[in-house]
């Protein structure tokens, strides 16, 4: 065994198995991305600001009148968060491929699947929570009515989990298009429907002074499914427009 | 049972097997559909609510069924391609996904002429159209997902986890959506599930549906065989065949 | 176990064209072999098959005298890989990019290290600038960086002497033929001539020749 030049690494080692450090891997990963939202939280903050603007719209366009606000309210809240997610999700890998990280992240001796989950963690907790953390000052805007408050945070909190997640399955798969934020939007839209539903579900039943946990639970659920299948669906999508 | 599968994913083996079934698959789906649409046209009873109208259930249905069955035979192929490399089967499906599109359009037209003299409007949130109408989203995305890769092979690839990745979604989809529908329109009046149909009128219906599935088999054999010819149009035994000829 | 890679009969057709056909490349360790040919010979594509990252192409690559899709995985923790974009986050700093690089590797090591490699690449007082305010050359030397890091036995360096200067490039040279000289193995695509590696192997890629054979 000799010594480099600089007497850093002890050798080149002969050959090794595959298989160790996933979770500092995973860790580092996350805290990197982390790292890069903070230095730009501009970034972060577009996707909140349009959904402030989309949300100011509706008055407009509309009528300021607080019962038909009421009325509308959970519907537009929702829509409008699904077009902020959208916003954001076209830059979920696009940054990593365009500085040639992604390749080299496609390129670990890890699970894609898993590495990528700690990416889509990192888009939720700095577009998804944020947002539904937003919603109810909105909410207010939109004289949505007393009791739907907590529904729509929590419903909100939960969905753009799904919406990370789902989206960042179309977000791989236009990474490599040069415009490929308009393919996206044509992409997941269809997929974010029932959470959709039952999102805006869930806040009519509180409206109503019903039960709407049961309505969350099926969020809950609809979250679970995604966490098990869309990492597979983001990693295989990534290595088709990685390597063709 | 892998020698067939290997030989099955064979262009060359698949564009002899296609030529043979296929005129057998278009004299069926003609024949059915000419009998069914005859029958149901011309013979079957009116219904007593609605009239001669409720007559577009022989296209609306059949269309309908088509257009969901496409998809999940979209996803199977993408799986088959992806998993065993077999690229016959991407070509059937991107041969399939412009016909299952069409399909959907049609049912969805369909239903909203049909809605017209039933309803009294063209379109309704009813649960099976708005399903309908997400199913038709699904197919453009997978459509355009292929043709917006430079490489063809990396799209057909996007194309098949597409595919795969809403399969999974149409269930949930179907269901959340009836389940809004329920939610908004407690009385709606859905216009395909009647509670008994008389037997001559669902029996050419059941025949136009098996006429539209043999049309659909007809029509993917024959428009494969065509992309194999234009995908391997390089390959010695496809330039072999056209030399024989003259 | 001696490291080794070999690849039999490779044919790579890339928009009806091959781009190589009947390749036979063996990498052992102690070599450093460069791979040559004119603009879009298939270099960049050849070293993504040989590491693994593309894998429809006929014939076979083996690693350790396993099949790759089957030995993918063990093949990638013994690959080191630089591809032609530095793969650095411009709002990172040089170490933070580094740092996450190590992790990544499984190779976490402690920041007085990832110190000395930037100094070692010249890039002694850079270590804590987001790399957005660093020169082209010095991007890429941050990435160069992790050469002085790796533990990696397989290097994989597609253009790596892009943007650097002719101090850098004696460096690297020199840190190549060093690696080789310690048991490693490096596949290399440039333009330079790497006349300071010792014992350099070639492999040229030549679409019009690879065609005829």
């Amino acid at each position: 065994m000799k010594t480099t030049t600089s007497g850093l690494t002890e050798a080149a080692e002969p050959v090794r198995e595959a298989g160790e450090g996933l979770g500092r891997a995973v860790v580092a990963t996350f805290r990197r991305d982390l790292t890069a939202v903070a230095r730009r939280p501009g970034d972060a903050l577009t996707p909140l600001v349009f959904f402030a603007m989309v949300i100011t719209l509706f008055p407009l366009g509309i009528s300021p009148d607080p019962e038909r606000l009421a009325l509308i309210a959970p519907g537009v809240l929702w829509v409008a968060a699904l077009l902020s997610a959208l916003l954001s999700l076209d830059g979920l890998f696009r940054g990593d491929f365009e500085d040639g990280t992604l390749e080299q992240l496609l390129l670990a001796p890890h699970p894609l699947s898993l590495l990528v989950l700690a990416k889509v963690a990192v888009h939720w907790l700095t577009t998804g929570l944020p947002l539904a953390l937003m919603a109810p000052l909105l909410g207010v805007l939109l004289a949505l009515p007393q009791g739907s408050y907590l529904a729509l945070s929590a419903t909100l909190a939960l969905g753009s989990g799904c919406i990370s997640l789902i989206g960042a399955i179309g977000a791989g798969l236009t990474v490599g298009l040069a415009r490929g934020g308009m393919l996206l939007s044509l992409l997941v839209l269809p997929l974010f429907m029932p959470v959709l539903i039952f999102g805006t579900g869930a806040m009519g039943a509180a409206l109503g002074g019903g039960e709407w946990l049961g309505h969350l639970a099926v969020i809950g659920a609809l979250l679970s499914v995604s966490l098990m299948a869309a990492p597979i669906a983001i990693a295989a999508s990534l290595r088709i427009s990685i390597h063709g | 049972m892998w020698a067939f599968f290997h030989k099955l994913g064979s262009p060359r083996w698949f564009y002899g097997i296609a030529a043979r079934l296929s005129p057998w698959c278009w004299a069926l789906a003609l024949a059915l559909i000419l009998i069914g649409s005859v029958w149901g046209l011309a013979f079957a009873p009116a219904d007593y609510q609605q009239g001669n109208s409720f007559r577009i259930i022989y296209v609306h249905v059949p269309a309908a069924f088509l257009a969901q069955s496409i998809f999940m035979a979209l996803a199977a192929s993408g799986f088959v391609f992806m998993v065993w490399k077999i690229k016959i089967a991407d070509m059937a499906a991107a041969m399939m996904a412009p016909l299952g599109a069409a399909m959907t359009a049609i049912a969805l037209l369909s239903g909203s002429v049909w809605g017209k003299p039933t309803w009294g409007t063209w379109w309704q949130w009813d649960a099976r159209l708005t399903s309908m109408l997400i199913l038709l989203f699904l197919y453009l995305g997978v459509m355009l997902i292929r043709r917006a890769f430079a490489r063809p092979q990396s799209g057909a690839k996007a194309a098949s986890v597409l595919a795969m990745v809403g399969v999974i979604n149409i269930p949930i989809i179907k269901y959340s959506v009836e389940w809004w529908n329920t939610l908004h329109q407690p009385a709606s009046f859905t216009i395909t599930e009647r509670p008994a149909m008389p037997l001559e009128m669902w029996m050419p219906l059941l025949i136009m549906v098996l006429g539209f599935y043999a049309f659909f088999a007809a029509f993917t054999l024959t428009r494969t065989r065509t992309e194999i010819l234009r995908r391997e149009g390089h390959k010695r035994w496809v330039k072999e065949l056209f030399e024989e000829r003259p | 176990m001696r490291l080794c890679l070999e690849a039999r009969q490779l044919a790579c057709e890339r928009d009806g064209r091959w781009l190589f056909r009947g390749l036979d490349v063996a990498l052992k360790a102690g070599e450093v072999l460069r791979v040559e040919g004119p603009n879009g010979s298939g270099k960049t594509t050849l070293l993504k098959i040989l590491c693994g990252q593309i894998a429809d192409v006929d014939g076979e690559v083996r690693w350790q005298g396993r099949a790759l899709p089957r030995a993918r995985a063990d093949l990638l923790a013994n690959l080191l890989y630089l591809g032609h974009a530095p793969g650095i986050k411009a709002n990172l700093t040089a170490i933070e990019n580094l740092r996450w690089y190590q992790a990544l590797s499984g190779d976490g090591c402690p920041d007085a290290q990832l110190e000395a490699a930037l100094a070692e690449v010249g890039l002694a007082g850079f270590e804590d600038v987001p790399t957005a305010q660093l020169s082209a050359g010095q991007k890429r030397r941050v990435t160069l960086a992790r050469l002085a890091l790796s533990r990696r036995a397989l290097w994989v360096l597609d253009e790596p002497f892009t943007a650097i200067d002719v101090a850098g490039v004696a460096a690297l040279e020199h840190r190549l033929s060093d690696h080789a000289a310690r048991g490693g193995a490096v596949l290399v695509t440039t333009h330079h001539p790497l006349s300071n590696v010792p014992g350099l192997r070639r492999l040229t890629l030549d679409g019009h020749r690879q065609v005829a054979s």
